[in-house]
């Protein structure tokens, strides 16, 4: 078994999420190379060298990369995942865009969005938005995989010393161009990656009164989220949506405010360890999945659950 | 110019699934089937950028079972000039429906196939990407914006993070994020009227794709379930539990 995985990260800096997917390749078993491609992303490579359990970093370092867009980056690794039996990414936004292309490049399958590896060919996955749980068996020469970071513990950032080796294959399509981007700053932790997530909903009525929401965010060192319907009405940015068409999160504590918990919004959330749920009405569906429920209008219980803590 | 909109029968969004007992399925008998919602998006799109004067003809397509005509009648009746449905009543997985959907591609040649991002049956996003490798087009995917211009579009896309627009050289693939479009509902007239619009059939062989699948579903099992906690009388209590009970803060 021989397992590629391609490192998430922005030429600065390896995303996190890359530890866990190396943990699902463990879970597989074999020699694990990891492929940075991107521009000016050196940096990076010499960071996942160092991770847990990883042999050979391959670095494509070229303006062709430079904005991981799908049609370039889907030819390189298309042409090097040849060589193994498993190609791995996350399933983030950029993994969901370039590996399915690599999957079809291959003619095979892609398994997305695994939470447990069963063996080299089994894996499991949700589908239903969560409401069912699939054992999936391939039966392709080369296994394309996106894989739910948030099911998996993350491998030691630490105690590695893999090789680095620069790759020279340069795979521009020419039929896309990077013309913009426009990211949400924020000091709080990655919602994916935060051991704490605090959300808001359609209750929170405006995008101004998230500010309660991320003052006691700010106390408990929490990631903020939303709903649909919140991002929807322009509360918030879409990149804070948490959901089966947003982002996956299993923190240890979810707090749900002015959200009622459609079952859209709990196949996001439902992997937390504990919830709590603020909601005026005692007959929210969110209450059914909560450890802890507080009916109450969320702008008194907000505002003193930030003066209590 | 020619859009081509690829849609779903898949359960209605406000159906909540069972897992059968024998844990070889979900159980669709008598269930409610609709318009994959990312695909209702994408219908819309195509609809809109035909209002703008931008697309000349629109083309739906959809792959499933002999019912799924309903689907398509659904896009007709929604504006969609004319349909072609793929007839088969084994299970179609991504890649091979990116396959037929890269036939009717060739036949067709559109110069832009919009999908959904996301069945949410089978919550793959793939077809679309897949689609756009074996086609060699570029491709938009998540999208929460669409301008064309010339033979150029540009997609901009719902990322990890914030927003991202790329510039994509025509024929291309757009794949719909929630965020795009808010789909309208079918007027009763138009309705009647779509009973009228062509409808073409083609089985999986008249394209020459083989759509054996290489993904076995072993099992199908339910979720862990979670069950209600406790309701707590007010804020200090919340605290005192979620401190000294569950300790998490
Ligand atoms: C294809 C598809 C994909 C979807 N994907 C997602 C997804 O990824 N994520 C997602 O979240 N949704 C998703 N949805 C939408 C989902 O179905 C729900 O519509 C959405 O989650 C509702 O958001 P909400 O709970 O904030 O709003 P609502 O359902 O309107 O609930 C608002 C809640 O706030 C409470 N409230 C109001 N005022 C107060 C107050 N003052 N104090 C306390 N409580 C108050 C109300 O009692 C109510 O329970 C998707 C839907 C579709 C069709
Ligand atoms: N059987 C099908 N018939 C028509 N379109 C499909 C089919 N399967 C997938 N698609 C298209 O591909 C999108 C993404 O599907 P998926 O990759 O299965 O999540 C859907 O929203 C549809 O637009």
């Amino acid at each position: 078994m021989s397992i590629l995985v391609i490192a998430d990260h922005d030429n600065g800096s390896l995303k996190p999420v890359t530890l866990n997917v190396l943990s699902a390749a463990k879970a597989i078993g074999g020699d694990i190379d990891v492929l940075v491609a991107g521009e000016g992303c050196s940096a990076v490579a010499e960071v996942v060298a160092k991770a847990d359990g990883v042999a050979k970093v391959l670095v494509a370092d070229n303006a062709a990369y430079g904005h991981q867009l799908a049609e370039n980056l889907s030819l390189l690794v298309a042409d090097l995942g040849k060589g193994y039996s498993h190609v791995l990414t996350s399933a983030g936004t950029t993994g969901k865009d370039f590996l399915p292309r690599v999957a079809a490049l291959l003619d095979v399958a892609q398994i997305s969005d695994i939470i447990k590896v069963e063996s080299a060919d089994t894996f499991v996955r949700p589908i239903y938005a969560g409401n069912a749980i699939a054992t999936v068996q391939s039966s392709d020469a080369i296994k394309v995989i996106t894989v739910r970071g948030t099911a998996f513990d993350p491998v030691s950032a630490e105690g590695g010393s893999a090789s680095v080796e620069s790759i020279d294959n340069v795979q521009d399509a020419g039929i896309s161009s990077f013309v913009s981007e426009e990211m949400a700053k924020s000091d709080r932790p990655e919602l994916t990656a935060a051991d704490i997530v605090i959300s808001g909903g359609r209750g929170m009525q405006n995008g101004d009164n998230f500010k309660i929401l991320e003052s006691v965010a700010d106390k408990l060192g929490a990631a903020v989220g939303a709903s649909r319907a919140a991002v929807d009405a322009g509360f918030v940015p879409n990149d804070m949506q948490v959901g089966q068409t947003g982002k996956i999160v299993a923190p240890n504590l979810y707090i749900a405010v002015g959200i009622s918990g459609a079952i859209q919004h709990l196949a996001g959330m439902s992997g937390s360890k504990v919830i709590v749920a603020i909601n005026k009405d005692e007959e929210a569906p969110i209450f059914q999945v909560a450890d802890y429920g507080l009916v109450a209008d969320l702008f008194e219980a907000v505002p003193e659950l930030d003066a209590a803590l | 110019m020619k859009v081509l909109v690829a849609v779903k029968r898949v359960i209605d969004y406000n159906v909540k699934v069972r897992v059968k007992a024998d844990n070889t399925g979900v159980d669709l008998t008598n269930i409610k089937m609709a318009m994959n919602p990312f695909c209702e998006i994408a219908v819309e799109e195509a609809v809109r950028l035909k209002e703008k004067g931008v697309a000349t003809e629109i083309v739906v397509v959809s792959i499933g079972p002999k019912v799924a005509q309903e689907q398509i009648r659904t896009a007709l009746a929604l504006g969609a000039d004319r349909g072609i449905l793929v007839e088969t009543d084994e299970e179609v997985q991504s890649l091979q429906a990116a396959k037929l959907l890269k036939a009717i591609v060739d036949e067709e040649q559109p110069q832009l196939v919009i999908l959904g991002k996301q069945s949410i049956d089978t919550d793959n996003n793939q077809t679309g990407q897949m689609l756009a490798a074996l086609a060699g087009m570029a491709q938009g995917t998540f999208a929460s914006e669409v301008v064309v211009e010339g033979d150029k579009v540009n997609v901009t896309r719902e990322i990890d993070g914030g927003l991202m627009t790329v510039g994509l050289s025509l024929p291309a693939v757009v794949t719909t994020d929630l965020r795009l479009n808010e789909p309208r509902y079918a007027s009763l007239p138009n309705i009647m009227k779509a009973k009228k619009k062509p409808l073409d059939t083609k089985s999986p062989a008249d394209l020459g794709v083989d759509i054996a699948n290489t993904l076995k579903i072993t099992k199908v099992e339910e979720p862990p379930v979670r069950s209600a906690g406790v309701k707590v009388a007010d804020v200090a209590e919340l605290v005192d539990k979620l401190k000294n009970e569950a300790k998490v803060i």
